[in-house]
């Protein structure tokens, strides 16, 4: 559940390149950990976030976690049907499908480089077997 | 002197051989949860779950002032309670401050006390230092004592087949000496989720035997953990120690004045509490729940009017009402159902009111 082409943090976060944006969210094993989510909060577009700050949070019944944020960049645009005024909540698509439709954010990062120095699908996988 | 080691109970290869996620909690192996809190929870609330509590403690006293003794220590008045029935109550100390909640059963010529996991070095060590020259005898059977819960609305019919007593004579918060699955266990009607059940003290070797035996017998008994325990009863109102009970506070504290009577024998932190009846009571444990789907936690600050009155002890997503609910201790003045309060989460002030508990009203059986 650790899919190849994508790269991961510490803190069970993914990223994706699409074009020259980068889009984020949180792991299969992350959703597993937290159990049913409930409610999320995430950064208003156009919100400029530094790493390895916050980002937002996800709740679950038992637990509320922060998001980490892996890269410096600009919001340019979040995943609305994850947020509770949304017509078509649905927290619950980031356990259903983490790596598609539950991503969180899509970020303009301040440096394209800095994707490279996150942890491949390999070094993301040794994280998971610490912790488990 | 503490101890060190991890304990299992006698199931901890079911647990895993379940699908159970263990966690350490008050020293004990446990799980906190097989398929899934939400679904766990759900079937206690729709049909009937299994809990192991084995982590939970056992302490026995015997002997001719036995009955003295215990009621020495407790808050409630055990002159109330008669053979085959168990009452919750609390011990506190010199204070009034709460050492732990407990459940007292009385048999003819014995006591059983039934109490927390995190607690049971601390009261036994506690009852040891306030044991008479003679006349009073204490034996821990914690580590002897397995302990097997079924709660539901239909854990009476899915226990019925495998116990050689008429369930439906034993009333509420009553128990009985008998068999299950040819196990003998002493059966009482109890529980800490709000529903109907039973809690099923047995030999230590005897627990793997009743829980494969009862999950074997029907698809629609599930194995629950400690996570949806714990959503339970906070759905329920029900207290847990370490949240809105603590050596922080007294009975009324909490809420639980209904426990301490002062008017009877004398029992350890009696002059305490009539004082603090006397001088006025200030707080008290309140529900709440919050609009939308803001989730109190424990620990954020509670406001009425903009000022501060209170904080959450333990809060919760309820997977019955799906909304977030809590339990706050709060400044009395504000204790009424219906009043508007503000929980403060993340630095935001969400909406919430006062509800009398419990939030989900299940098939436990009153009176």
């Amino acid at each position: 559940m650790i899919p190849e082409e994508l790269r991961y943090t510490k803190e069970h976060e993914w990223v994706r390149k699409d074009g020259d944006l980068l889009v984020i969210g949180v792991t299969h094993f992350a959703q597993d950990q937290l159990g049913d989510i409930v409610y999320v909060e995430l950064p208003d577009v156009g919100a400029s976030l530094e790493a390895d700050g916050t980002f937002g949070v996800v709740e679950s019944v038992k637990t509320v976690s922060d998001l980490f944020v892996p890269i410096t960049g600009e919001v340019v645009e979040r995943n609305e049907r994850l947020l509770e005024d949304s017509d078509d909540f649905k927290p619950e698509l980031i356990n259903g499908d983490p790596y598609g439709d539950g991503w969180m954010i899509k970020i303009r990062p301040a440096q394209a480089a800095d994707y490279d120095g996150l942890l491949t699908a390999a070094a993301y996988a040794e994280v998971v077997e610490g912790e488990e | 002197m503490t101890e060190t080691t991890v304990h299992k109970t006698a199931l901890h290869d079911q647990h895993l051989k379940a699908g159970g996620r263990m966690v350490e909690f008050a020293g004990w192996e446990m799980p906190v949860q097989y398929q899934g809190l939400r679904q766990e929870h759900l079937a206690v609330r729709s049909c009937a779950g299994l809990f192991d509590l084995s982590h939970m403690g056992e302490i026995w006293v015997s002997g001719p002032q036995c009955f003295s003794y215990v009621q020495g220590l407790v808050t409630n008045d055990l002159d109330r309670l008669a053979p085959y029935r168990a009452m919750y109550t609390c011990i506190c100390n010199e204070a009034g401050h709460v050492l732990d909640d407990l459940l007292v059963y009385r048999f003819p010529e014995e006591i059983m006390l039934v109490v927390n996991a995190s607690n049971r070095e601390k009261v036994a060590a506690w009852m040891e230092r306030l044991l008479p020259e003679s006349g009073v005898e204490l034996e821990d059977r914690s580590l002897t004592t397995s302990l097997v819960c079924i709660q539901g609305p239909r854990a009476q019919e899915l226990l019925a087949p495998h116990v050689d007593v008429d369930l439906g004579e034993v009333g509420y918060y009553g128990f009985t000496r008998g068999t299950v699955a040819g196990c003998e266990a002493i059966v009482s009607r109890t529980g800490y989720t709000g529903e109907d059940g039973f809690e099923l003290y047995l030999d230590w070797a005897d627990g793997a035997t009743v829980w494969q035996t009862l999950l074997d017998s029907s698809d629609e008994l599930v194995p629950v953990g400690l996570g949806a325990r714990d959503t339970l009863r906070l759905e329920s109102g029900y207290a847990l120690y370490g949240h809105e009970l603590s050596e922080q506070v007294t009975p009324y504290d909490a809420g639980l004045g209904w426990v301490v009577k002062t008017g009877g024998d004398d029992f350890v932190g009696r002059d305490a509490l009539t004082r603090q009846k006397e001088q006025g009571l200030t707080h008290t444990v309140i529900g709440l729940q919050t609009e939308g789907r803001a989730i109190p936690r424990e620990g954020f600050e509670v406001f009425h009017e903009g000022t501060r009155v209170g904080r959450i002890t333990s809060g919760t997503f309820s997977p019955s009402l799906e909304r977030g609910i809590g339990l706050a201790i709060v400044e009395r003045h504000v204790r009424a159902a219906g009043t508007p309060l503000e929980v403060e989460i993340r630095g935001r002030r969400c909406p919430a009111c006062v509800v009398r508990p419990p939030f989900v009203r299940g098939s436990v059986r009153r009176g």
